[in-house]
């Protein structure tokens, strides 16, 4: 066997090392003396590692019989959401350091770097034995994750509604792929399967088998009608994984549902899944924005909300484009800045105060104005507001999909449209229970602490110059066409 | 008298079937644990039969078959694991006691 093969997957070895660092450290420190410098030093190694895999080159190969690709749009989508994980990593720093969590703080590390690994895995997967790998690897220690607030009753009835929903996609999803089996000639690489769908007429196993792996991966996305866990786990879970779980979990998620259905299953497009995808979608952002408006709790809302946004991700799986992909890891990076964002705020406030209702909002302005500075931009860019980042990326994603002129493909981008208009009205909520809402403010004067502060910054930067700054759009449709 | 594919799949579709049933109508936490289980050897037996009928040159589906059973078995452990907490936490495993959230 040729080992020099690993080298291809360098990204992959980083999240790996890390993660036996952290072990190693955890494991053979003592409490209370240098267990104390354990986050520090994992925040700022996983700083170093996003920085290599963001410089790292991808030398486009294909390595272990082509298993695995090591191609640029891949890398890209990695060191984005290495971005991503940092900010959480930030962000999670002072719940991590608080006395509940504090002794298991090395598990919770240990955790994050696994799921992390198996979302790589997942996004350069081009055979389904390794997909299932990754995915499974990246939905397995979630479920440890989400019922991480072991003295909270709400933690583990999300953290079983996780698991049950978990282990019941990835079981369809495995009916699936069986069925993809017996279609593809015997062989579970895209490639192979491709070709061997393309030959033959439409079979009503290969309408059933598609069903089945949108239904299994739908879950993971949470797309509707597959939606139904999201709202109670991201509001059982700890503050930090519902963030994660939000935007990293999904945004791999998305990735790898676009290389599946334009390599393994692009051929039989228009004749099969385009209808579903075009039903999914419709659902998905229609559904999630009329439950959001109801929501009292602010976890519960980011919930709904992240289905909706789910929605306009997949979108760029309509377009069946590299334009379509780009756009794609564009709303993705945009989207990590704006959701971060949110949570940033959610989660000081919730670590002073405990408090996480909307209505706990009224009057935010008067006591913590940068808080309220930067949920207003997140909001503003979560709804589309032109001179914001979120703005950009809708709009470049409305363009990918009307770029190929067929009626049907309009017709969803106005109800699109039409959508970012209701979800104006309940990100606007939030704003008013800020600014206008009348009364004293209901969270007293803090100052939250350093690593909070610098993800909040990070974000609002990204919130603001991501859409100004027309490289990073160029960046990411350049590397979509090396798919 | 001769076994071809077809009864191989007439068992697996019915493992599937009495699964998703199971899941949507057991109220036992173990029970819809089990009832997963099904669904899951179900994917199993139709990986193994289409590699031994149709493709028995190749050892793919079955490959496949002993990660997936090894990926069942840890998911079966973090579930278990979870039920556990939820029994110490309410003193019994019925699904309509976890409903605290709701809508």
């Amino acid at each position: 066997m040729d080992y020099s093969q690993f080298g291809a997957m360098l990204p992959e070895l980083i999240i790996l090392g890390l993660f036996l660092v952290v072990f190693l450290l955890d494991t053979f420190t003592k409490d209370g003396s240098a267990k104390r410098f354990l986050t520090p030093v994992t925040t700022v190694l996983f700083g170093l590692a996003a920085v290599a895999i963001w410089l790292i080159p991808s030398c486009g190969t294909e390595v272990f019989g082509g298993m695995y690709v090591d191609s640029a749009a891949c890398k890209a989508i990695k060191a984005i959401l290495c971005i991503g994980v940092f900010i959480v990593l930030l962000q999670s720093s002072e719940w991590v350091e608080s006395d509940e969590v504090a002794i298991r703080k090395g598990e919770f590390y240990e955790l994050l770097f696994v799921t992390l690994f198996g979302m790589f895995l997942m996004i350069s997967a081009r055979h389904f034995l390794l997909f299932v790998i990754g995915l499974e690897s990246a939905s397995l220690p979630l479920a440890a994750m989400v019922a991480f607030n072991k003295k909270h009753y709400q933690s583990h009835e999300a953290a079983f509604k996780y698991i049950i929903t978990a282990v019941f996609s990835s079981a369809v999803l495995l009916v699936g792929l069986s069925f993809v089996y017996a279609l593809s000639g015997g062989s579970l690489y895209f490639d192979d399967i491709r070709a061997a769908i393309a030959g033959s007429e439409m079979s009503g196993l290969l309408v059933v088998a598609l069903a089945f792996v949108i239904a299994g991966i739908g879950f993971k996305l949470s797309l509707v009608p597959f939606h139904l866990w999201t709202a109670d786990v991201y509001q059982g879970a700890p503050t930090a994984i519902t963030s994660y779980l939000s935007v990293i979990s999904k945004g791999s998620a998305a990735f790898a549902f676009f290389v599946i259905f334009v390599q393994a299953f692009g051929t039989v497009y228009s004749g099969l899944w385009e209808w579903m995808m075009y039903a999914v979608i419709i659902l998905t952002i229609t559904i999630g924005n009329l439950f959001a408006i109801r929501q009292k709790n602010m976890k519960r809302f980011m919930a709904f909300s992240s289905i909706s946004q789910a929605g306009y991700i997949m979108l760029g799986v309509m377009t069946e484009s590299a334009l379509g992909l780009g756009s794609m890891m564009y709303y993705i990076f945009v989207y990590v800045v704006s959701n971060l964002a949110v949570f940033g705020v959610i989660s000081a406030i919730e670590n002073k105060t405990g408090k996480v209702g909307m209505d706990d909002y009224d009057g935010l302005h008067k006591s913590n104005p940068w808080l309220s500075f930067a949920m207003t931009l997140a909001m503003f860019s979560l709804a589309g507001i032109p001179p914001f980042a979120g703005f950009f990326s809708k709009f470049l994603i409305f363009t990918s999909v009307t770029a190929s002129g067929s009626m049907p493909l309009y017709m969803l981008v106005l109800v699109a449209l039409i959508n970012t208009i209701i979800s104006l009205y309940y990100y606007l909520l939030v704003v008013k229970a800020i600014w206008i809402n009348p009364g004293e403010a209901k969270v007293e004067a803090f100052r939250s602490a350093f690593t909070e502060r610098l993800a909040l910054w990070l974000c609002v930067g990204g919130i603001v110059f991501f859409g100004l700054v027309p490289c990073i759009y160029d960046y990411c449709v350049n590397t979509a066409a090396l798919l | 008298m001769d076994l071809n594919i077809f009864w191989y799949l007439v068992p697996s579709v019915i493992m599937f079937a009495a699964g998703v049933y199971g899941f949507i109508t057991r109220k036992n936490m173990i029970a819809m644990l089990i009832s997963l289980e099904l669904i899951l050897n179900s994917a199993d037996l139709n990986f193994v039969v289409f590699n031994r009928y149709l493709f028995p040159g190749s050892m793919e589906g079955m490959i496949f078959t002993l990660f997936a059973i090894a990926i069942a078995a840890a998911e079966t452990a973090i579930a278990i694991s979870i039920i556990i907490n939820i029994y110490r936490e309410v003193g019994n495993s019925d699904v309509a006691s976890v409903k605290q959230m709701r809508f």
